[in-house]
């Protein structure tokens, strides 16, 4: 049967496999994608964009709540979690209706259905529909790491699926995991009103950030009236019927803290069973598929892209490692394999955190002899007329050469700033090239500029 | 008023030189048309001449700098009745003109067109290339002179910078020029695989550690000497530093080696007849005249060239230019290199005057006091090292010539005549051509051509 035959079979329809299927499509190969439940995948349908809808609202409510910062004043004012919700919700269900169109637009014929390997080679949906190709990507993502004794139960204690579709608003909130995932749970039920507390089982928030970054985004969640223990361990959780009871263990002894809900952030783990691996030479190691720099398993005409080769699990890694991987798979020239030192990173909580590269530390246990600089959003006019002067922006160069090893940012609106130093990464500017660029004013893309003169003892404005 | 004195453009690609000599000195009274400093360019010394009268107030570059720009000030003169010490040079320094088409024509070159019918344009190409319009033929509307034309009418040999600039220019990401200088890379023979071929870090760091590629390797060898630079001489060796000619020779011919694809055609000519006319000319020529055996091998390639007029060709991006001319560059040795005086319209000549032309062009030659149009813009080259008792040479073609004429030493060589073994002076002559330019096929054309020509000398008569 012809049309069971393609060259190029993508398990899993989320940001790594849509993507790698139009690549494909586009250098000419016949493309097929399988998806077991909604085009789009956790970051459309149930991570990124959700939550990105959840945390617009989120920031209303609060500018709301100040609006006597801004000359203005409003009385009963109020919000309906379930309009938040279904808001969230209208806006996923949009855009996973765009990559439908997407991937027609493309020719990639889409098969519904949970498609597993039989074999390098062949896939076979929904355990009767077999399909053959020269080469598969397994792009079947993640799920929420759980915890022994800790489980999610979908009632009181909460992964990033339930806590997207509160049906109502909790009064008071344990999350436990301080990575992007609990931190903007965290910011969006603080901003609404509830009682938060975080638990964390290393010294500080947002641990792959840099470490005074961390420890800004600490001060300013604590400020905000959110409760953060670090090197704090959640060691029991007693469900009860109106809310859970958790026995924390930390440095000072132990603690019990009483809930309505608990979110279980504490990482995710690849989809890596029912994919029919074992019909493969496939490795798996600790929940992620193992891979080449190309994204190739052990297998032969089968790679693996995105979450489910583990960290950073992040939507545009997928996207980029999926490009690659058919770009490779094609044999065009000049490639290149990802270089994960320029993935950018982004916390969507209030404050925003965004960075690239390597951090103060890293940099200097990578043995590199560094320049730092750093600007405070207080010294920056944009930041003071938009009403949210607290931030930085910090950047390390390497002192001897000049390249950008990092860049960490935290602030209103970071996370839009960021790719400025990712694509002077990415072109492997110096901080000659940076320092000679014009940036608007008044921006706040301005203390970009200043950090990197700070760096060389040469900023203007602080 | 004051006068300032700019560094000239001896010719249309020069961008800087070394002031070799002062010949005047502070408070020295010059009249137009006197000599007041050299100029050593890459291929010979110039003399330049002042164009005001005055008094010398200043000398603003020493003796033996290098580099220095044209239309850099260089001295200023003080007009009658001023104070020396009072002159001061009005612009530091004047910018100097790239020679592409936008450039400001070089004061020094500006001629008088008179009622010459010529673009803008052509005329400032005119000024910079020393050509004189009332000798170039319009292409347009009504006769007018085109670009075009006076870039024909000079030879068309000496390219326009602008194309020689896009060749050199090397593709590599900031940080990788920085890289590449702090290690004293050549970074133009660094292998680039970014997009494009751009040269980025990951290059330079695989050729620090595995070094450059064998072929760059081999053309980095001129460029030895630099990197020992730093170290100047030792007991081991005396480090000689590169005079301009040097450089000039290092950088045309290994281009030339890298970019032309070379091809060697040899035939053996007998020239014994050649060897009875030359002697019966010179008996007869009136004094000072004497006929070399090479100024035979100049007229008999030009004679060649003249009947196999594609072979009379240069490659260009655009296109192949055909000459309508016949000029034969005759390598000369000069102390420390090299230069290739230019027999103009060698297939017109007698050999008289292409005897004269050569005494005068090598006399002036060895005394570095040729003028770059004496030296540019041959159509073919011939090298003979005969003298030598050199049997047979492949000599490296002159860009952009399309080809070069290695001419061996006329020797008494066995030879077979009707199935009989015979002593015949004979002489091996070797083409070197350009493939892009003349195939094999033309290459021999014109090797047979030249063969007819210079063993039966009457057909020069033709």
């Amino acid at each position: 049967m012809a049309d069971a035959e393609f060259d190029l079979i993508v398990i899993g329809g989320g940001p790594g496999g849509y993507v790698a299927a139009i690549r494909a499509a586009q250098l000419g190969m016949k493309t097929a994608l399988v998806e077991r439940e909604h085009l789009g995948g956790i970051c459309l349908n149930w991570g990124c964009i959700p939550t990105k809808a959840l945390l617009r609202s989120s920031e209303v409510w609060h500018l709301m709540q100040n609006l006597g910062d801004f000359g203005m004043s409003a009385d009963n004012i109020k919000f309906d979690i379930g309009a938040v919700v279904s808001r969230s919700r209208g806006v996923a269900k949009q855009l996973s209706g765009g990559i439908g169109h997407l991937l027609k637009k493309n020719k990639v014929t889409v098969v519904n259905g949970a498609g597993k390997l039989d074999g390098a080679g062949k896939v076979v949906v929904d355990g009767d529909k077999t399909m053959t190709a020269k080469n598969v990507i397994v792009a079947t993502g993640a799920r929420a790491r759980l915890l022994p004794g800790l489980e999610a139960d979908g009632d009181r204690v909460w992964t990033y699926r339930e806590a997207m579709v509160p049906k109502v608003m909790p009064k008071s909130l344990l999350v436990v995991g301080s990575g992007a995932i609990g931190v903007e749970f965290a910011s969006f039920y603080n901003d609404l009103g509830a009682d938060v507390t975080v638990v964390e089982i290393m010294d500080r928030v947002l641990p792959v950030e840099d470490a005074e970054i961390s420890a800004m985004a600490r001060k300013s969640f604590e400020k905000q009236g959110m409760r953060i223990l670090t090197e704090a361990k959640v060691a029991e959780l007693e469900r009860g019927k109106s809310g859970v009871k958790a026995t924390v263990e930390t440095k000072d002894g132990v603690e019990t803290i009483e809930a309505e809900y608990v979110i279980m952030a504490v990482g995710i783990i690849g989809n890596t069973e029912d994919v029919g691996l074992d019909t493969t030479k496939v490795e798996v190691d600790r929940g992620h598929i193992k891979t080449n720099e190309w994204n190739e398993t052990a297998e032969p005409g089968v790679y693996a892209i995105g979450d489910v080769t583990g960290p950073p699990w992040l939507a545009h890694k997928a996207s980029h490692e999926g490009v690659i991987c058919v770009e490779k798979i094609a044999g065009l020239d000049g490639l290149h394999p990802m270089d994960k030192s320029k993935i950018p990173g982004c916390t969507y909580a209030r404050p925003q955190v965004a960075s690239v590269g390597m951090t103060e530390a890293a940099a200097k246990d990578a043995g590199y002899e560094i320049k730092v600089g750093k600007f405070p959003f207080m010294g920056n006019g944009k930041a003071i007329a938009l009403g949210d002067p607290e931030g930085m922006v910090k950047t390390v160069f390497d002192a001897k050469t000049g390249e950008l090893l990092g860049a960490h940012m935290i602030g209103a609106e970071v996370t839009e700033l960021i790719q400025g130093y990712v694509v002077a990464q990415t072109l492997e500017t110096t901080e000659a090239e940076l320092i000679h660029t014009i940036f608007p004013h008044p921006t706040l893309s301005e203390m970009m500029h200043e950090s990197v003169l700070d760096a060389y003892g040469r900023a203007i404005h602080f | 008023m004051a006068t300032n004195i700019l560094m000239p453009a001896l010719s249309p690609t020069m961008t800087d030189g070394k002031l070799a000599r002062w010949l005047v000195k502070v408070g020295d009274s010059v009249r137009s048309g006197d000599v007041i400093a050299e100029i050593e360019t890459d291929k010979a010394t110039m003399e330049v001449e002042a164009v005001d009268e005055g008094q010398v107030a200043q000398l603003l570059v020493d003796e033996g700098a290098e580099g220095v720009a044209v239309n850099a000030v260089i001295a200023v003169l003080a007009s009658d009745g001023e104070d020396v010490g009072d002159v001061e040079a009005t612009t530091t320094a004047a910018p100097a003109p790239t020679p592409a088409e936008d450039a400001a024509p070089a004061p020094a070159a500006k001629q008088d067109h008179g009622d010459v019918k010529a673009t803008p344009l052509a005329k400032r190409i005119a000024d910079q290339s020393g050509v004189s319009l009332s000798g170039v033929s319009g292409s347009g509307p009504g006769g007018k002179i085109m670009k075009a034309d006076v870039l024909g009418a000079s030879g068309g040999i000496a390219p326009p910078a602008v194309a020689v600039d896009k060749g050199d220019r090397v593709f590599a990401s900031p940080l990788a020029r920085r890289m590449a200088a702090e290690n004293d890379l050549p970074i133009e023979k660094v292998p680039g695989t970014g997009p494009n071929g751009r040269i980025i870090k990951a290059d330079i760091e695989r050729v620090l550690k595995e070094g450059l590629p064998a072929e760059a390797r081999e053309a980095t060898k001129a460029d030895a000497p630099k990197a020992a630079a730093s170290t100047g001489s030792t007991d081991d060796y005396e480090l000689i530093p590169h005079t301009s000619m040097r450089k000039t020779i290092a950088r045309r011919l290994t281009e030339s080696k890298q970019q032309v694809p070379h091809f060697y055609l040899t035939v053996d000519c007998e020239i014994d007849e050649l060897l009875r006319v030359r002697k019966e000319i010179n008996a007869r020529a009136p004094e000072g005249i004497k006929v070399s055996v090479n100024d035979f091998v100049i007229k008999a390639i030009a004679a060649a060239l003249r009947r196999v007029p594609d072979a009379n060709s240069s490659w260009t991006e655009e296109g192949i230019r055909r000459f309508n001319m016949v000029d034969v560059s005759a390598a000369v040795a000069i102390p420390g290199g090299l230069i290739t005086p230019v027999v103009r319209d060698a297939d017109k000549k007698g050999l008289a005057a292409i005897s004269a032309d050569m005494q005068d062009l090598a006399k002036r030659a060895r005394d570095g006091k040729l003028k770059p149009d004496e030296y540019s813009g041959g159509t073919i080259s011939v090298s003979n090292l005969g003298m030598f008792g050199i049997k047979q040479f492949d000599a490296v073609i002159n860009p952009p010539q399309g080809a070069i004429l290695a001419v061996g030493a006329g020797e008494q060589r066995p030879v077979v005549k009707d199935g009989q073994l015979a002593i015949a002076t004979v002489m091996s002559c070797t083409i070197s051509c350009d493939h892009r330019v003349v195939d094999g096929a033309l290459g021999a054309e014109l090797l047979q051509a030249f063969k007819n020509v210079i063993e039966f000398p009457a057909a020069m008569l033709l």
